[in-house]
């Protein structure tokens, strides 16, 4: 039996879980379409959660990322769960407790605005194009690994499953779905962790590790110091150090962290528990068992680093494992011979991707097409020949995308051939689950807030749930067609950019929603629009418009800029807010009422 | 439901604002203070954790342990408080 077949066997049997569960669960009503009907039980909710949260990013490029990047990806790590603890202390139990099914019905009827809900309806259609992009790439990364297809062909399939199964089941389908898929994620990430550790450190646990010693061929050194020695051989800079100013590492982090607790697919996931108190206890074991992923995390990153190093460098190609050939017909490892040696040599101080040290010229590899010679398609060496031109000005030969990590590392490992099925499986469901819960909010964002509750308030349930299912193919299309054109070209980046929309927008209204009765309407409409206007363009001005670093404010990347737009969001909201008239009472009654934890009836009786 | 039938909006309020600022403190201790705004001087001056360099383990994996715990405690004192109030609602 070869890889593929064992790939096969193990995605296909986690899919029957997943679709058996969805058509058993099957929602028939807009209440259970939305949020399950209220009764999800609090580890199940956290569970489901986790899953959703855990988005393909996380499961795929993160680990790669800490590889690449070391303690530069801390700002991933701390930002994610560090958002989590905001979500839960300032959000949440609040928005529980106000008792309707989405973010935008809350900013609507706190605001007391059509307006301020159709802006907050913008804003998270926005966000949630923004983060399902990254998902359907990395489902496309998945199955394009899977069956040796382009990337494109498996974006394609992947858009096919997810509209099957999240416009099918609803909310309590995917609610029940994800509880599944939680399950096979957890246990094909840490797995091979636990295998490599065991080869590399000596230690089962893979967190003990990477702060025990590298044990290999006799010789003991503590692993960090033993990865610090490879990289500055290599001319990288050491793994421990960072390559972020301190205040671009601080906003970075703060906008992820911001935007994660503005983020409506997972405040969302709150509205299927019973009351506050359920909320709470469902908060912590989603961060419990988010925790069990993010731990693992910068451990595998190690582990596959020095794997892939001493794999690689100074190889001959003749002699380099057979996945290296794989991952070259897919077009995520690329190898130019420029000194003609015939060995793979690999050299920093650039991150492969990035003008220092750059293999070819070009942000991603280029092939000749089909029908050209063989001679332009394979070298000497029998190595897969690129149509961009080799970039001379430095020793590199060896390229790769980040995405690849985790799934190259077993490989990397030597593991079992089951260790490797489970963990494309566990791929699969990263991102399916996390689409999912996208695509329900997307879609419950254009059918109930814009459709039932601007354009047609006569809609019936029924038409609703049709409208619902319709947006969802047109969200899942236009996310495909970026999925297969990103923006951007690492998928954890694309998702950092979705977090600072909705640090800058969600947010800070929300929060002063929550926590002030003199908050009025045109305060929070000036304040998203300012903030959200305020972080696109930026982002747009450098990520599209070519804009110099020199330019940059403060030094800040355009995946930092989310947290100065929070603050202008902030401010502009308090200014506003002081010049106009206060809210009307009974809108000021109802802040009252969403502090005080008891009584919060069903979920969604709109 | 709870026996205790005296609400104290107010007080509740109160007391629920100071256990989500006090925890919102270590919170930002542990991430932006230990990982990222004093983490150089930690690394060279506070004790290793195994063989890793303080700073960067709070970067990498304190601060997720940190934020975990925070949420539990959360969970609890909150709980107690609503208990005090009578907003229980444990079934």
């Amino acid at each position: 039996m070869n890889q593929d077949t064992v790939n096969f066997i193990f995605i296909g049997l986690s899919f029957a879980l997943y679709i058996v569960i969805a058509v058993r669960s099957r929602a028939g009503s807009t209440q259970e379409y939305y949020t399950a009907g209220g009764g999800v039980s609090p580890l199940a909710n956290g569970m489901a959660t986790a899953a959703d949260w855990m988005s393909a990013a996380t499961f795929i490029s993160m680990a790669g990322t800490v590889a690449i990047s070391g303690y530069d990806a801390s700002r991933f790590l701390m930002g994610w769960t560090g958002g989590f603890v905001l979500l839960t202390v300032l959000m949440v139990p609040y928005l529980r407790k106000f008792g309707k099914a989405t973010v935008p019905d809350f900013i609507g009827d706190r605001f007391y605005s059509k307006l301020a809900r159709a802006v907050a309806v913008v804003c998270a259609i926005f966000i949630c194009m923004t983060y399902i992009m990254g998902q359907m790439r990395g489902v496309g990364v998945v199955f394009s690994q899977l069956f040796g297809i382009s990337v494109p062909a498996g974006v394609l399939i992947g858009a096919a499953i997810v509209f099957f199964y999240a416009g099918l089941g609803g909310m309590k389908g995917i609610t029940y779905t994800q509880v599944a898929q939680y399950c096979v994620m957890a246990f094909s990430y840490t797995l091979p962790a636990i295998f490599i550790a065991m080869a590399m450190t000596g230690n089962v646990i893979p967190q003990l590790g990477l702060i025990g010693n590298y044990t290999v061929d006799g010789e003991v050194v503590p692993f960090l110091q033993k990865l610090n020695n490879i990289n500055a051989e290599l001319g990288f800079q050491e793994y421990t150090a960072g390559n972020l100013s301190t205040i671009n590492m601080f906003c970075i982090t703060a906008a992820l962290m911001c935007g994660t607790a503005g983020l409506p697919h997972v405040i969302v996931r709150f509205f299927t528990v019973k009351n506050v108190h359920a909320v709470r206890k469902s908060a912590c074991w989603t961060l419990l068992f988010i925790a069990v992923i993010y731990l693992t995390a910068p451990a595998i990153g190690a582990f596959a680093r020095v794997n892939l190093i001493q794999k690689l460098h100074n190889t001959a190609y003749s002699e380099a494992p057979s996945w290296f050939d794989e991952f070259e017909s897919t077009g995520q490892m690329a190898w130019i011979d420029k000194n003609g040696d015939g060995k793979i040599q690999y050299y920093g101080p650039g991150k492969s991707e990035v003008g220092k040290s750059s293999v070819f010229l070009g942000a991603k590899p280029e092939y000749p097409s089909d029908d050209a010679e063989a001679s332009q398609k394979v070298g000497i060496n029998g190595e897969r020949l690129l149509a961009n031109k080799s970039d001379d000005s430095n020793p590199n030969e060896l390229w790769f995308g980040n995405d690849i990590m985790v799934m190259a590392n077993p490989h990397m490992a030597g593991l079992p051939m089951w260790v490797i099925g489970l963990l494309m499986a566990g791929c699969i469901a990263a991102a399916l689950s996390t689409a999912a819960g996208l695509l329900l909010v997307l879609s419950t964002s254009i059918s109930h807030d814009l459709m039932k509750k601007i354009v047609k308030p006569d809609l019936t349930d029924r038409e609703e749930v049709n409208y619902a299912r319709g947006a969802s193919f047109v969200a899942l299309a236009v996310a495909a067609y970026f999925g297969i054109n990103p923006p951007s070209a690492f998928i954890a980046k694309t998702v950092a950019f979705a977090f600072g929309l909705a640090a800058s927008s969600f947010f800070p209204t929300l929060l002063m929603g929550i926590f002030s009765k003199r908050v009025n309407k045109a305060g929070a409409i000036s304040g998203m629009l300012s903030g959200i206007t305020f972080t696109i363009s930026y982002i747009v001005y450098f990520q599209f418009l070519g804009g110099k670093t020199e330019q940059l404010l403060f030094g800040i990347t355009p995946e930092g800029i989310g947290f100065v737009g929070m603050l202008i969001n902030f401010l502009v909201t308090a200014i506003v807010s002081a010049m106009t008239a206060p809210p009307p009472i009974e809108v000021q009654e109802m802040v009252e009422s969403i502090h005080i934890p008891k009584g919060s009836g069903d979920a969604s009786d709109h | 439901m709870s026996t205790l039938e005296v609400n104290h909006p107010r007080a509740h309020r109160r007391a629920c604002l100071k256990i989500v600022l006090s925890l919102l403190a270590v919170w930002f201790v542990a991430s932006f203070g230990c990982g990222i705004l004093f983490r150089d001087w930690l690394d060279a001056h506070a004790p290793q954790i195994g063989t890793a360099p303080f700073g960067f383990w709070m970067a990498q994996q304190g601060s997720i342990l940190v934020f975990v715990l925070l949420l539990f405690v959360y969970s609890y004192l909150m709980s107690r408080l609503d208990r005090k109030h009578g907003y229980s609602e444990r079934l």
